[in-house]
């Protein structure tokens, strides 16, 4: 019997060779991240591990990490987490240390910046690390303890996970992104549908997807209760990495006769625009029937690790070229790096939403689970780019998160309500 | 371990609801105790420390969302020595294992109700409900897992067997 792509990427970070899914392994990690959120306690952690040894961490060049949850820092007990984190990094000499104005939201930050590659084991003291898997390597999230002890042995326990193979075919309607392909595919599978396991995406739909939309695919993987999200590298994934001029690693495959808990065909002739209402990622709905429900927003957020990239940010200046945002609407945009920002102002993207009545917001996580940048009211409603709609997770506990790609949040600014770009 | 049980017979409990991320500004254990499950349940802190809960009972997917270690070191601070759910969300899972707080995977929980007082015994794959006279078996962890929980978490674990 073969094995998936994931089971060789792991085989091959550990010293059992012959070890298959549901083996448990040390894993050798090569690279590992943490944010503001989770450093302080990995720190400690370290701490607490290294103490009475001679070890400290075990590679610099390793170790990322991001101040990008509550920055800038948007109070005082947030500006205490992210000094533990600068003064780790001087301490220690991590060079992959992201300042704010450096860097941006982690996950669109590090594949910019060539920190990951095909083939890597990456771990991240952060859920949405499994975006990576969108460049044929096996990244997961993991907690701080995790993480602290990586800091000084470079190595994680982990299950080798089994396998779902989703196979994507057909074409793709208008306006249908990697985001609504995702969200159908947690709406039909739900929450806890994909649990420890990892899910790999395949098929011509897949292939014929620009890098971008593989990374928001990857992105929400954890939304079904996945271990990693993974597609296989292909000229797309080369493409992208000699663009950034980005080491290529080695290139997995999953054998033709590797074995999986199950293979899911996903027909996207059928897929319209997606939109996951209150409270779960897997409360899904098609575009025309959610226009239907005539609901208004209060404001509407496009950014974050799920859809910050410059592509989402042209897709969104597109459509809100000479056209305003409901009046009395928040329409907030965040740019996923400083690079990405930087490109969007070159490109004319800003001023394009600026004259349209939005805000644009440093990179940050901000909004996404309630830190700051956009915290909504009591009964607000809000459409939103990001990844997760848990009930009051973005500000007040009645308040409601309505999740879409970018596309149709940018027609819902114009409207006011959550509406189908069919109608506009 | 013989413990009284707080039930919430809810699936997919997340990350948020165990504790809002606008809490997630310190690290300090009182502190998140305060504020664990605050969103589903405001008196929850109050009622572990003054009912003595000590066995947190709850639907499948328990711990879904974010990979904030703040969840279970919330719950432990709080009193919670157990967590008995049909399924863990899997960073939740693996969280709780790291830091020391017993978690169980347990398919009955209609037959367990809040107050009911409940002996654990995880060597012998035993939980006995002494209000309802009512015996179980329940599923071992893997021997891997057995040792980094009987180590007392992964940093001993690490201390011990990896350095």
């Amino acid at each position: 019997m073969g094995l998936t792509i994931t089971e060789k990427i792991l085989r091959d970070h550990c010293q059992n060779k012959g070890a298959t899914a549901g083996d448990f392994i040390l894993v050798d990690v090569d690279k590992c991240l943490a944010n503001d959120i989770t450093a302080p306690i990995a720190i400690e952690v370290f701490e607490q591990v290294i103490r009475g040894t001679r070890k400290g961490v075990f590679d610099p060049e390793k170790i990322i990490l991001i101040p990008d949850h509550f920055t800038p820092n948007k109070d005082v007990a947030s500006a205490a987490q992210c000094k533990i984190l600068r003064d780790f990094a001087i301490k220690h000499n991590i060079t992959n240390y992201f300042e704010v104005g450096r860097g941006g939201i982690e996950h669109c930050l590090i594949p910019e910046q060539g920190l990951v590659t095909t083939g890597d084991v990456f771990i991240g003291a952060d859920s949405h690390t499994c975006t990576y898997g969108a460049l044929g390597a096996f990244a997961t999230g993991v907690g701080s303890t995790d993480l602290g002890v990586a800091l000084t042995l470079g190595k994680c326990w982990l299950k080798i996970p089994e396998s779902i193979k989703f196979r994507f075919f057909g074409n793709l309607r208008e306006w249908v992104s990697g985001k609504d392909l995702i969200l159908y595919t947690i709406g039909k599978i739900g929450v806890d549908g994909a649990s420890y396991k990892a899910m790999e995406f395949s098929g011509e739909v897949i292939s014929r997807l620009s890098m971008a939309n593989r990374f928001t695919i990857c992105n929400m993987a954890v939304e079904a209760g996945a271990k990693n999200g993974i597609i296989a590298p292909d000229d797309v994934t080369s493409s992208y990495l000699d663009s950034i001029g980005a080491t290529q690693g080695k290139s997995y495959q999953s054998d033709y006769d590797a074995e999986y808990v199950e293979t899911i065909e996903i027909n996207c002739e059928k897929i319209e625009p997606q939109v996951a209402l209150p409270h779960s990622p897997a409360n899904t709905k098609p575009i025309s029937e959610v226009n239907d429900m005539n609901l208004e927003i209060d404001q509407v957020v496009i950014g974050s690790c799920t859809n910050g990239n410059i592509e989402d940010l042209r897709i969104t200046a597109k459509i809100l070229k000479n056209k305003k945002v409901q009046h009395n609407l928040r329409c907030i945009i965040i740019p996923g790096t400083q690079e990405t920002y930087l490109k969007a102002i070159k490109e004319g993207i800003i001023q394009i939403l600026v004259k349209a009545g939005a805000i644009i917001s440093t990179p940050t996580c901000g909004p996404c689970l309630g830190g700051h940048m956009g915290i909504l009211g009591e009964g607000e409603r809000a459409l939103s780019t990001t990844n997760r709609n848990f009930k009051g997770r973005m500000g007040h506990i009645s308040s409601e998160i309505y999740l879409s790609s970018p596309a149709i949040a940018a027609f819902s600014a114009i409207k006011g309500y959550i509406s189908s770009p069919i109608l506009i | 371990m013989k413990g009284k049980v707080i039930k919430y017979h809810q699936k997919n409990i997340n990350t948020d609801l165990i504790i809002p991320a606008k809490y997630l500004v310190k690290k300090e254990l009182d502190f998140l105790a305060n504020h664990c499950m605050e969103d589903l349940d405001p008196d929850f802190a109050d009622k572990v420390k003054t009912k003595n809960y000590s066995i947190l009972v709850v639907d499948s997917n328990f711990g879904c969302g974010s990979s904030r270690e703040q969840a279970p070191l919330a719950i432990k601070a709080s009193g919670i020595n157990y967590v008995i759910a049909p399924s863990f969300a899997r960073i939740f899972f693996r969280n709780s294992i790291n830091i020391g707080l017993q978690i169980i995977e347990f398919s009955n929980i209609n037959e367990i109700e809040t107050g009911d007082v409940l002996e654990i015994d995880v060597n012998s794959g035993e939980i006995y409900n002494s209000t309802t006279s009512k015996h179980y078996k329940i599923k071992k962890q893997p021997k891997f897992l057995q040792e980094i929980i009987s180590d007392g978490g992964l940093v001993k674990f690490a201390k011990k067997k990896l350095i």
